[in-house]
Formats: structure tokens, sequence, C-alpha cells
């Protein structure tokens, strides 16, 4: 007993909410957005050496409607940012964005007038993975922060308006950004 | 080089006023045309049994930003039965931006022409599908000339809302 | 119970609910239309972003129109705005699947406009590195036309070959997929016995991984149907289209520009220029499969005859000089500086100069005009130039040919779209 039972919400919803989140972030399908250069690294990942389907990653499917988090690899254009939004438009919730290597992040390499600066000029984005192409096990990382950061989720917690706290276990730690 | 100079001697023999200038640098034979006469010269060395130049490797638009003949158009040729290039110029002037097209010789110069129109903002008389190449069809300006900068114009294509 | 006869049609409650609505649509004739199908940008079978309009009469294609530029970047401009050292890293990103080429292609313009010849050893590397990436680029166009038609099991196969590769550029170059590995008037850094080594290791292992996929693909009833007869040209539309690369040597024009215009020690090398004569996907792949047979074989004669001596040409004032001379000596340091602020410095004049890349003839064409900073760079993309032939070869075809035919051409939307 004492403060740390009093300041956790019902058991039961956490218990609820952990689950869930461990079901999501352990079956993270994602909808490969692949551009450009990027896209052939995320092949490389999918591909036997690297193997992301061991972090749950099995299907990478073309149809939005069945995916959980969109890979946007690669050099978005302007004309191409149309296309890219519509499809995130299309994937049903949650739904979460990893933006993979440079030019999807920030522009990259290319300071040019065709290239957006960045996809978050029109999308959220959850994780950013540097890198030029980033190597395979970069994305990995960025799919393992992902999964910390889907592992705060409170689906339950939001559904019964109760405040989920965080308790750190030094005060130092910072507390994960929902 | 012996090959450039029969380039060049059978071009001055068919064309003797067509030719404006001619130059040879780095054993690269480039001669520069007249804008009228570009599509005779172009067909006679493509028809030409002995020149044979039957493959159109480039087409490049430059803007050399110069106050007269502004935008110049390099052709790059190939021949398949000699095995060597040749490079014709055409320098257009800005108020008449426009050459005839070359598609009725070689057809694979039809993307390279709409590519050119799409940077520098020449036309192609005579092209069957003259549209841009790279950029949308709504974008107003030419991005490869000198006075469009790098970042361009903001707002030039819309971008989504967050 | 009554037996019922054919012309009375069932009507399901269903229909007839629809039809006691105003909900009919009247149409003519059913296969009077014609159907306008988008190929997007973004599917899994358009080798990149690349977007295709399809009119459809039922399944028959009777018109296609690709549209590119969703992955311009504007490489042409960005390369008015940096000097011919900068540039170089840019190069990597054309042709992503075979960046070291690139990077040989780019250096050769530039080396052929300053007038900079560079030692044998550095052109035997460039000849390996070119080589090295026609196999990797070839294993994925290979594995993406046999996942495009069904089989799956070859693209994972090319990747693992692949990885192989990646790790001898990873101790040759320092990155494993953008290398941005050669300098003008030479390479960034040496070959050493650890890649001859790795390089050996893998050409024992590559002609049994190759025979294994011939036997995969070749003999595969259903991959043969679906790649013969598919997608054919006829020699002269090949060449008045100005293809280049698998393509115009699938048809039978044997045109290679390693054995007609040799650049770097092709001259001294003994390869053979495959061509075919059906001129149709199954060619185009037979034509790639063997290509990688010759660049191995190129490979093995390359590591005999890999001479000792420099890497880098002896032109001080031209080639950047060595990092720990730079930070000892005086004239390095003042060398380094003028190369990296001001430039190389060019004449004035043109030059074109074109490699036989895996795509086909990848050029580069420079105007300068005297300072650091080219005055014009045209990337004379062959992905771009072969994609003119897609509407021909789709004409008369069905949908499922589609992915077959632009599997067939193998565009790399970074080069197509610059």
């Amino acid at each position: 007993m004492g403060l740390a039972s009093l300041q956790q919400d019902g058991f039961l919803t956490t218990r609820l909410d952990d689950v869930i989140n461990w079901a999501r972030k352990n079956s993270l399908w994602p909808m490969p957005m692949g551009i450009s250069c990027c896209a052939i690294e995320m092949m490389a990942t999918a591909s036997p050496r690297f193997d992301i389907s061991r972090f749950g990653s099995e299907v990478m499917l073309f149809t939005p409607r069945q995916c959980d988090v969109m890979i946007v690899a690669g050099t978005v254009t302007y004309k191409m940012a149309k296309v890219v939004r519509k499809i995130y438009d299309q994937m049903p919730d949650p739904k979460w964005v990893i933006s993979m290597g440079a030019c999807a992040s920030s522009g990259g390499m290319f300071r040019s007038y065709s290239v957006v600066q960045g996809i978050d000029q029109f999308m959220p984005v959850d994780v950013y993975i540097a890198g030029c192409p980033p190597r395979p096990e970069n994305l990995l990382n960025g799919l393992i922060q992902l999964q910390k950061k889907v592992e705060q989720d409170r689906t339950i917690g939001n559904l019964l308006n109760r405040e989920r706290i965080f308790i750190p276990e030094n005060p130092q730690q910072e507390r994960v950004p929902t | 080089m012996s090959m450039n100079e029969r380039i060049l001697e059978k071009l001055r023999s068919s064309f003797p006023e067509s030719i404006e200038s001619e130059n040879m640098f780095r054993n690269d034979l480039t001669a520069q045309i007249r804008k009228s006469d570009i599509l005779r010269v172009c067909r006679f060395l493509c028809d030409d049994a002995e020149l044979a130049f039957d493959m159109i490797i480039d087409l490049v638009g430059t803007d050399m930003y110069r106050p007269s003949a502004r935008f110049e158009i390099v052709y790059n040729l190939y021949s398949l039965k000699n095995k060597c290039y040749a490079r014709l110029k055409v320098a257009v002037d800005e108020n008449e931006a426009a050459v005839d097209s070359v598609t009725s010789v070689w057809e694979g110069a039809d993307w390279h022409e709409r590519e050119a129109y799409d940077m520098i903002g020449v036309k192609f008389t005579g092209h069957p599908d003259h549209r841009r190449m790279y950029m949308p069809e709504e974008f107003e300006y030419h991005p490869l000339r000198k006075d469009f900068p790098l970042m361009g114009v903001p707002d030039s294509i819309p971008l989504p809302r967050k | 119970m009554p037996v019922r006869t054919v012309e009375e049609p069932v009507k399901s409650r269903l229909l007839s609910a629809l039809e006691d609505q105003d909900t009919t649509v009247m149409i003519d004739d059913a296969l009077e239309n014609t159907m306008v199908l988008n190929m997007g940008p973004q599917h899994p079978a358009t080798h990149g972003v690349l977007r295709v309009l399809v009119k459809l009469d039922g399944e028959t294609v009777v018109a296609a129109v690709p549209e590119l530029g969703y992955l311009h970047r504007g490489y042409e401009k960005i390369a008015e705005n940096s000097s011919y050292h900068e540039f170089i890293p840019h190069t990597d990103r054309l042709d992503y699947l075979s960046p070291l080429s690139n990077n040989v292609g780019y250096v050769l313009a530039v080396e052929k406009l300053i007038g900079v010849e560079v030692p044998r050893r550095a052109q035997f590397i460039r000849v390996m590195c070119c080589e090295m990436a026609r196999i990797a680029s070839h294993l994925v166009a290979g594995g993406a036309l046999a996942m495009d038609v069904g089989a799956l099991t070859v693209l994972l196969w090319a990747f693992r070959e692949r990885e192989k590769l990646m790790d001898i550029y990873d101790v040759l170059c320092g990155a494993r997929f953008t290398t941005s590995y050669t300098r003008i008037g030479g390479l960034q850094q040496d070959w050493t016995t650890q890649c001859t080594s790795m390089l050996t290791r893998f050409l024992d292992e590559f002609d049994n991984n190759v025979a294994e996929v011939e036997t995969l693909l070749l003999a595969n009833r259903i991959f043969i149907d679906r790649c013969e007869n598919v997608g054919y040209l006829s020699r002269a539309e090949v060449i008045g289209l100005g293809l280049t690369g698998p393509l115009l040597r699938a048809a039978g024009v044997p045109r290679d520009l390693r054995r007609d215009n040799p650049y770097l020690v092709y001259s001294e090398l003994d390869f053979e220029v495959i061509t075919a004569t059906e001129s149709d996907v199954l060619a185009r792949f037979y034509v790639r499969l063997a290509e990688m047979k010759e660049s191995a074989r190129i490979l093995r004669q390359c590591l005999d005859k890999l001479p000792q001596g420099p890497i880098n040409a002896q032109e001080a004032k031209r080639v950047l000089p060595k990092k720990e001379r730079i930070y000892t000596k005086m004239e390095e340091l003042i060398h380094d500086f003028m190369l990296i602020n001001l430039g190389i410095d060019p004449p004035v004049g043109e030059v074109y100069q074109g490699i036989e890349s895996s795509k086909g003839e990848f050029g580069i064409f420079i105007v300068s005009d005297g300072t650091g900073q080219p005055w014009r760079m045209k990337i004379r993309s062959p992905s771009a130039m072969n994609l003119q032939a897609l509407p021909k070869m789709l004409k008369g075809g069905m949908i499922s040919d589609i992915v077959a035919v632009i599997g067939s051409i193998d565009p790399v939307m970074g080069e197509a779209d610059k």
C-alpha cells in the first residue's frame, strides 16, 4: 500500500491497456511508402538477413486499409505529397508514422524547389530515423522506439477518461511522450 | 578523329550556309546549326547511308543567359554503324522560343523534347504530345532557367493541409 | 414442384428491391465504354513512383500513358549550385540500385573535361566497381520481375546475394549503400586484400546461385507463359526510340559501350556482348542473367590483372590531397582550401561521357564556363528514355502483362525523374 497504489488507476483498466498495447506493438504491420533509395534499405530489412518479421512486422501490405504503421521511406516531392497524405488518410486508427531517412524527416540533401523539407509539414510523425539511407539495423531500432511509444498508449484509460499516471523509476527519467 | 572530319566534310558540302560554327573539344565534334535548318540537317544525318546517325542519345536545353540567343538546344547523336557520337547545337532566341521538333526523324526525341520544354520553356512545333514531363501541369515556371531560384517560388505547388 | 424454365430468370428479393426504387442504370452496350485505370504512383509493382494511366477495353489495354515526375528532386539545378566535388554524393542517389556505377560515370565525365588520366590501378578498381554494381542491379531486376510475375523466392535469394556485395562495399567504401567512392582524379581509398578475399569467396558461390535461379525459373511453365511474347518491340522501333541497354541487346543489336566506345580498361578485358533476338520480356530476362555471368568473368580477370601503384592522379591542383598531408604540409593545405572553396579549374567547353550502366547508357553532359561550378549539367538517364517504349509495348496486351513489361524495362525512378 502507500502512495504508489493510490496513484495507480484501476487495476483492470491498466491491465487491459497493457494487453492491448502488447498485442499492438508486437504486430505492427507496416505500410511501406517506399519512394526512393530508402525503400531499398527497407526491402533489405525485410530480407532474410535483417528480418523485420521477427519484430512482428510480418506482412508488408501495400493496401493502407489493413496496416498500422506507415514507413515513409524516401524523398517526398510536392507532387507526391498529395498522394502520401491521401494514403495516410485511408489508414484506419490507430496509426503511426515512421519517417525513415533524412529526406523524409527534413528534406535531406535535396534543398531544391521540388522537395518538401520534411513530411511533418503535412503529416503527423511519430518516429524520425536519421541516415541516408539508414542502415537496416537503424530502421529496426526505429521500430523498437515506436514499440516503446505504443506501450505508453492509454486506449481503455482514455475511454474511461482516466488519467494514466507515469511513475518514473528514478527522478531523472523523462516521460515518454504519447 | 578522321570520322569527325568526314562528318564535317559531308555537312559542309550539303549544307554550306547552315553551319554557323564548329569546334572539336576533347575529341568531340560540335556543330552549331542555324535554327531554321535543323530538321533538314537531322534528317540528312539520319538517312545518309555512310553516316547513319540512327540513334538520338540526348537532347539538352540550356539557358545560356545571354542577351541575344538566350537558349541553346543540344542534340547528341550516335551512329550504330560507325560507333561515334556527334553533337549539333541550335541557338534559340527568347522572343521566338520555338524550334522544329525532330520526332519525325527519331521517335525517341519525344520525351527529351518534353523535358526541354518543361525545364527551359522552349516550344517544339510539330510535337505530338506537348506537355510537361516532370513538374505538374499547373506549374507556371520553368525550373532550369537561371532566374528561377533554387528553393523555388513558395506555394507554387500547394501542399495538403496537416 | 414446377420445373423452372430457362427463360424465366430468378428474381431475388434484393434485385426486386433495387428495381423498385429508381436505381436502375441503363447501359446500351456493356462493352461500349472503355475504362481508365490508374496504376498510381503508390503501387507494389511499379518499381518506384511511376504512374501509368491505362485505358482498358475489358481486360485488353488500348492505350497507356506513363507519368513521371513524382520523384523529381531537381538534381540539375542542384548541380548548377554546387561544385564538382560536392555533387559526387548526389550521383549515388540517381540509380540507387547500383550507386558505384553512377559515381564512376560522373567522375569520368569531369575528368574528361579537365583532361586528367587516372593511374591504372584506379582504372581497374573502377571497372570492378562498375561490374559489382551491375551484378547488384541485375539481381534486383531479375528478382523484382520474378516477384511481380509470382515467384517470390527469387527476390529473397537476390537480396541474400546483394547482402554479400554490400559487405564488400562496406569494407571498400565505408558505406554499404550510398558509397560516394570515386573522387575526381582517383578514388577515396585503396582496394585491400580483405576485399580481394571477400570478392573471391562471393564469386565462388555466385555461379552456383545463378544456376539455382536458372533451374527455378527458366524451366518453369508459368514463368515462361507469363513472359514469352509479351512486350514485343521490333528492331527498327527499338533503334528509333533510342533505347539502350538490355532492351536494345534483346532486340538483336549488339551495342555495348564497353565494346564500342571503350572507357577505362575494358579494351583489355575479354567478355562477350550478350544478345537475343526475340525482344520480349523473357529475352530481356535472359540477357540480364547472362550479363551477370559475364560480369563475374570480368571481375575474375580484374582480380588477376590488378596492378600495384597509386590510386590518385598526380595533379596537385586538381586532385584532393590526402588528409594526413593536409594537416601537416603547407602546399596541400592551400590546395585543399582552393579545391574545396573555389573548385577545380576546368576549361570552358562541353563534354559528354556515357558509360554502359546496368540500365543502359548513363551519360553526363557538362557545359562548363570556367568556374568551379558547372553551368549546366544534364544527366542522360537510361530509365527515363527506356520508359518511352512502355505505351508501345503495352498496346494490345492484358492487364497482367503491365507488371511484366515494367519489370523487363527495369526503371529506377530516382534516375528517371532526376
